[in-house]
Formats: structure tokens, sequence, C-alpha cells
């Protein structure tokens, strides 16, 4: 019952949000007037804020800002022992240091390294933090885009203006959000000073080293951005860092809203509010479903071990439970957060199987911070497409034509992250040096194998930790599929946005495919389940599922 | 993209984006951390300095005066404490390595530890293998759980008081002063701060 109780909150905490933060959003990134700091910004950074841009000028805008970002904190992390905050933390080594840039850089926070160890106070707050800033606002830009393009009339090719859509998600919708939240957790327990880790003599008589840092802030738009890179190992079922169930329900709310909240900005822009509900609609149904699942296999608590314990509670935290952990774990695979309350390696099987599926959807459910939104517009065209060929006319979504072109990009879409999960796995578990990561053996090693490039490919971050990934093998192998899964994907969606953003809206006709009516709604499930299901599934049963079933 | 003239494009904006992310590290690295410590400490310094107490459980700010953070769990050991959940942290409850085991629902190596440390609590406790909560013969997944579930602590109740000479009832007095509850009712799951208990006997114990 209290796990019922903790959802139904969330899903009311969540509904009381959409329209507000969707609506304000929407006058983000249609409004023509600037701030004032945002002018001035402008003036120092020498940057025209009002081109309106063809798309290839936004990815080049794109790709320049997220090089740049990859390699200043590459610096960063070779660099660390010689700038102050480091408490003694040595450079990063040089394969560590490519996998962490890209990892912040690309939004996923995979976390090679225990963060209490590797990282000084310095590199977190000023490289690893304002990464989740910025990447958060990238997946958000690219989604704009994206919806300009859809929503078009003029036929112009221009999806608007990259250095405005970065600057206005920071400045208006990330930081004030990140700061009341950071305040909050403060007020809860969560950490915010700059002390080296202290010895402290315990009520036993031991020592006992406890440690500080800038935790808050980071905590804040870690899960606002849906990042999810912990200040410490553990993340979030690190008290410091989620100190109880408060604050436990608070980042839960918070890895959340952007996300689901971006489907009401899409309706606003689109001007038809309808197409946004049915997106909504999508997302919710299938995060519900798997939040349902995720609760009742850690409730019910299969499999050898927890059975012989009498609960699953290896990986948990007492004060969170199984449910608040289950609702945790599907929240975080379902966006691309990837912050954890449990540990998933622990997870049951079944459990532990739903949250690789999240992820292999795709994260569109709510998805990234603007990742989810174009992931799952993506997915839509290819139902309309699907249904066009039904029916055998040419398909449209909003107004505008789906044609070879478009189709080429869609395909390409859908195929880039499973070759890239695929591969990346394949590759893993053939060579020495991916093997000899693996904690377990038999199904459950191929399961912290997969669940590592599949992690890596969506751009999620959480991981199967007994995966030891610290190795040049698993740090290149890594970096590369989250460098390919993020930016390759952005690409062709903004190459989409372009296309669509040539054409004319073309008026409904009787022959239309309506797009807000429940039976899109279930064909987008529907496509979206058979489509990933059809690619997955091999290797799904190889892993957790043939550890389900032992 | 790929000619002389995307090359040029693609260096002019990555100034462009080099200026935008130094100011980005200026504002959102050092000025918003800065902003929120200021604040944090003002308002909820104690909290905000990591919730640390003394050994008779009053709030301090000063590393030299604590005994341990109450959020933190600490690695109690021997018949006179209530003892914590085992941790994979470290050698237990280091914070310099916070984890959980990470093993697997299958795993043979989980499944021995789970019936060693069954086997010890029951005799250590005097009761059935039955009657032992998972919690108490799991690792948690920071190795830091500060809690234990009130039935652990319960289980545990009768030894500390003989230990202390303290009666059953005064025990399970200090366990439920001890105890969060469900936040609101329904948040979380009932829980047992093991420090904070711990500390509640030594001072009973003392008076």
């Amino acid at each position: 019952m209290p796990a019922l109780l903790q959802i139904l909150v969330l899903v009311l905490a969540l509904g009381l949000c959409i329209r507000p933060l969707g609506d304000y959003m929407a006058r983000v990134y249609t409004s023509p007037k600037h701030l004032r700091v945002e002018r001035g910004a402008y003036r120092l950074l020498r940057i025209d804020p009002d081109a309106d841009q063809r798309w290839s000028t936004y990815a080049v805008a794109l790709l320049g800002f997220s090089l740049v970002s990859i390699l200043f904190l590459y610096a960063f992390g070779r660099l660390q022992q010689l700038l102050p905050l480091s408490l003694g933390d040595k450079a990063l080594p040089a394969s560590g240091a490519f996998n962490t840039a890209i990892s912040f850089a690309t939004n996923t926070d995979w976390q090679w390294y225990s963060g209490e160890a590797a990282t000084g106070h310095l590199i977190q707050m000023a490289g690893l933090a304002v990464q989740n800033f910025a990447s958060a606002a990238v997946g958000m830009a690219v989604a704009v885009a994206l919806i300009r393009g859809i929503a078009r009339t003029r036929a112009d090719g221009r999806v608007g203006n990259f250095w405005s859509d970065l600057v206005r998600t920071v400045v208006r919708i990330l930081l004030p959000l990140a700061f009341v939240a950071a305040i909050v957790l403060v007020a809860l327990g969560v950490v915010q000073n700059f002390a080296s880790p202290h010895v402290v003599h315990t009520l036993a008589g031991q020592a006992q080293h406890l440690t500080g840092g800038p935790v808050a802030s980071q905590e804040a738009i870690k899960e606002v951005g849906t990042n999810g890179g912990g200040f410490y190992n553990a993340n979030s079922a690190h008290p410091y860092e989620n100190p109880g169930p408060f604050s436990n329900i608070l980042e839960i709310f918070l890895l959340l809203v952007i996300p689901f909240s971006l489907t009401r900005t899409f309706g606003v822009m689109v001007k038809d509010k309808r197409q946004g509900w049915a997106i909504l609609a999508v997302m919710s149904t299938i995060l519900i479903t798997s939040i349902g699942l995720l609760t009742w296999a850690e409730m019910a608590g299969h499999g050898t071990a927890p059975q012989l314990a009498g609960g699953a509670m290896e990986g948990k935290e007492v004060r969170f439970g199984t449910a608040a952990s289950a609702l945790f774990a599907a929240a975080t695979t379902g966006t691309s957060t990837g912050s954890v309350n449990s540990m998933h390696d622990s997870l049951t099987a079944s459990g532990g199987g739903v949250t690789m599926f999240n992820m292999m959807l795709g994260e569109v459910a709510p998805g990234g911070t603007g990742s989810g939104l174009y992931g799952l517009l993506v997915l839509a065209i290819l139902s309309v497409f699907v249904a066009g060929l039904m029916v055998g006319r040419t398909p449209e979504y909003l107004g505008k034509k789906i044609r070879g072109g478009e189709m080429k990009l869609v395909a390409t879409y859908i195929l880039t992250t499973p070759a890239i999960v695929l591969i990346g796995g394949a590759i893993a578990v053939s060579f020495h040096g991916g093997l000899v990561g693996l904690e377990a053996s038999g199904p459950h090693g191929l399961s912290e194998a997969v669940y590592a490039v599949t992690s890596a490919g969506n751009n999620n971050g959480s991981a199967f930790g007994g995966l030891t990934s610290g190795t040049p093998f698993w740090n290149i192998l890594l970096g590369m599929c989250m460098l390919l899964g993020r930016f390759v994907p952005m690409l062709l969606v903004l190459g989409l946005a372009g296309r669509l953003a040539t054409q004319q809206k073309v008026p409904p006709s009787a022959g239309t495919l309506p797009t807000h009516r429940p039976l899109f709604v279930g064909l987008l499930i529907g496509v979206t389940l058979v489509v990933v299901g059809l690619t997955y599934i091999p290797v799904l049963s190889l892993a957790p599922i043939a550890e389900a079933l032992k | 993209m790929f000619n002389l003239q995307g090359v040029r494009a693609l260096g002019r904006q990555s100034l462009a984006g080099l200026r935008t992310l130094l100011l980005f590290t200026v504002v959102l690295g050092i000025a918003y951390p800065l902003v929120v410590w200021g604040i944090g400490q003002a308002a909820f310094g104690w909290r905000a300095d990591g919730s640390l107490v003394t050994t008779t459980g009053a709030h301090t700010r000063s590393f030299a005066d604590a005994a341990g953070s109450s959020l933190i769990g600490q690695d109690f050991k021997g018949n006179k404490w209530f003892l914590p959940r085992p941790s994979a942290a470290g050698t237990g409850y280091d914070p310099l390595d916070t984890y959980g085991s990470n093993y697997g629902p299958e795993d043979p190596r989980l499944v021995k530890l789970i019936k060693q440390r069954q086997a010890e609590i029951s005799a250590r406790e005097h009761v059935a293998v039955s009657a032992i909560p998972p919690d108490a013969v799991t690792a948690s997944a920071s190795g830091l759980d500060p809690a234990i579930s009130p039935a652990y602590a319960a289980l545990q109740a009768a030894r500390v008081a003989r230990e202390h000479g303290l009666t059953l009832t005064s025990v399970q007095r200090l366990i439920k002063e001890n105890t969060t509850g469900r936040a609101l009712g329904f948040l979380g799951d009932p829980a047992v701060n093991v420090l904070m208990l711990n500390i509640a006997i030594t001072q009973a114990h003392g008076s």
C-alpha cells in the first residue's frame, strides 16, 4: 500500500507541474526578447543570438561546443593534481580522462572511477557539474530544433539559434530549478562544504574518515539535467547525497519533471496541445508499466539469495526499502539519468532485466532532457509511416509529408543505437580485455557486459557495478559507445528537423491519420516495443532471462 | 560539412563554444556552488557540514568534537552494541570506498555469505533463522547504511539490555525513540538509526 501511495504522489506532483513548466519552457524557446543578463553574455561571447540557423549551422555550433567541452574536461582530468581543492588526488589516467570527458559531455555520466577517491572538489564542481548543465541544455536544444522543424510553416529550412537555445535553457530553466532544489536538499541533509576527508573517533573508538564536498549543488543538477554522475561512488544511495525518504522522492521527481514537461512544450509550440498529451500518454504508459513490473519483481524477491535472506535487500538501503528503490531504478533508467539509490547489479533477475529493457527502449519513457522527446518523436514518425503503408497513402505528421528522405534519416536513427550496443557488446565479450572486467560468470556476467554497453550507447550511465570498467579496454570501448550513441542520433535528428523545416504544411485530409487519439497512442507504444523487442530479445534471453529461468 | 569551408566553420563555432564554456565554468562551476554553500551554511549549517554528533548525541560542526555523523553508519562490533548491517564499503563502513557488494541474486558467494551471517546471528541472539529479517544478512548499496529495520533492532534488544544491565522495556523504548517511520506514512521504509540508538544506550547506561 505505501508502495502504491508513493507512486501516486509522484504522478500527482508531476501532473501538477507539466502544464505550467511546459508552457513556461515554450515561452522560453519562442520569445523574441532576451533577458538583460543574456544580452550581456552574448556581447561578451561575441555571439549573434538572433541569427536563425539552418540545421547544418546549428549542428556545427553544437559539435563545436561539445568538442571544446570534451577537450576542456580531458585537460581538467589530466591536470587536476596541479589545481586547488584537488584533495591530493592524482591526474586521471589518459584512457580514464578520455572516458570521463566524453561521459559528462554526452549527458551519460558513466563513472569508471570512485568519486571520493579519484576526483577533487574543483573538478567535480567546475568540470563535471558544469557539463551536467551544458549537456542537458544541448539535449533540450536538439529537441527544440526538431519541434521547430515540425512547427515551421514558412518553409525556409531554419531551425533556430543554437547559442540562444543553449544559454536560455541554462539561464531560464536549469539554473533556477537546480538552485531551488539544491537549497532544499541541503535542508534535508545533503552536504555542501569544502572539507577534505576528516578523521573522527567513532562511538566504539574506531577511526572513520568523513568526507565533505559541494554535493548539494551538484546533486540538484545531476537529477534535473538527467545526468546521474554521483559525487560519491555509491551515488544516490550515499546518505550524504540522499539522506532520507523525502530527498529520495524529490530526486525522483526532479529527474522526471523536465522530460515529461517537454511534451507540453511540444504541444504548445506545434499549436496543437493534444499532440503533446498523446506523446505524454505514451511515455507515462510505458514508465508506469515498468515501475509496476520492477516494484513487483523487487517486492516478490525471486532468486536464490533473496529467497534465502527473506527479501531482496542486497544492495538496497533500509531507509528506502524495496519499493522506493524499485521506483528510483525504473525512473533512472526510463530517463537517461543513471543515478542509482540501489545497486542494480544486485536487483532480482527480472528487476535487472526491466532496467536494461528501459534503456534499450532508447530512453523514451520519458527519456533524458530533450533526448527523450526527440527519440519518441522519431518513433512517432516511424509509426505514421507504418500506418501509411497499411492504408497506402503518403504518411504525414502534423502536416509534414514523410517521404523517402525523411524515412532514411528515421531508419538510420532507429538502427544506430542498437548497432552500437550489439557490436560493442560483441566486442566486449570477444576479447580478453573485456572479459577480465566481469565480476560474475555465466548469464549474470553477460548481463554485466550488456548492461554496460547498453548504458553507454544510450547515454544512461548506470551500471551493473560488479564490472571493473576502469581499464583502458573498457574506458575506450565505452567512451566510443557514448560518443557515437550521442552525436550520431543528434545529427540525424537535426537533419530531419532541417528537412521538415523546408516543407510547407499540408492541411489534413480525410486520409490523414489523427496523431492525438488513443489509437495512435497504442500504435506508437506497439511500434516502440516491437522495434526494440525484435532487436534485443536474443541478447536479453541469453542474459537476464536465462538467469531468471534458472 | 567535411570540406575546407566546413572545417573553418567548425573552428569558428568552436571558438564561440570555448568562450561560452569558460563563462559557464565561472557562473555554473564557481558562483553557483558558492552561493548554495553560502546560503546552506547560513541557514542549515549543521546539515551542510555533514550532520555531525558528539558522543552524547549533541549536534556539532567540528570534526574534532564529533563521534560521527548521524547520517553515516559505523562499524560497531561486539556484544555491547546494536550491530549494523553487513557493509561492502572498504573493510566496512569506510566513506573513502563506498559501494555495495554488487553480487547478483544467483551468486554462490552471496548465498554462502547469507548462510554464514544467519548462523552467526542465530547463535548470537538465540533466535531461529526464520526470525532474522533480510536487512540483517545483506550488504547495503552505499556500505554506509545508517539504519537497520525495526525487526533487526528488536532482535538485538535482549542482548544489549543484558550487556548494559538495562531492562528490556527501557531498551525497547529507546529503539522506538530512534525509529523513523515512513515519512508521511508512506515514503520509504521504517528505519532505526544505529549510531543514535547506541548513543542513547550509553547515555542511559551512564545515568
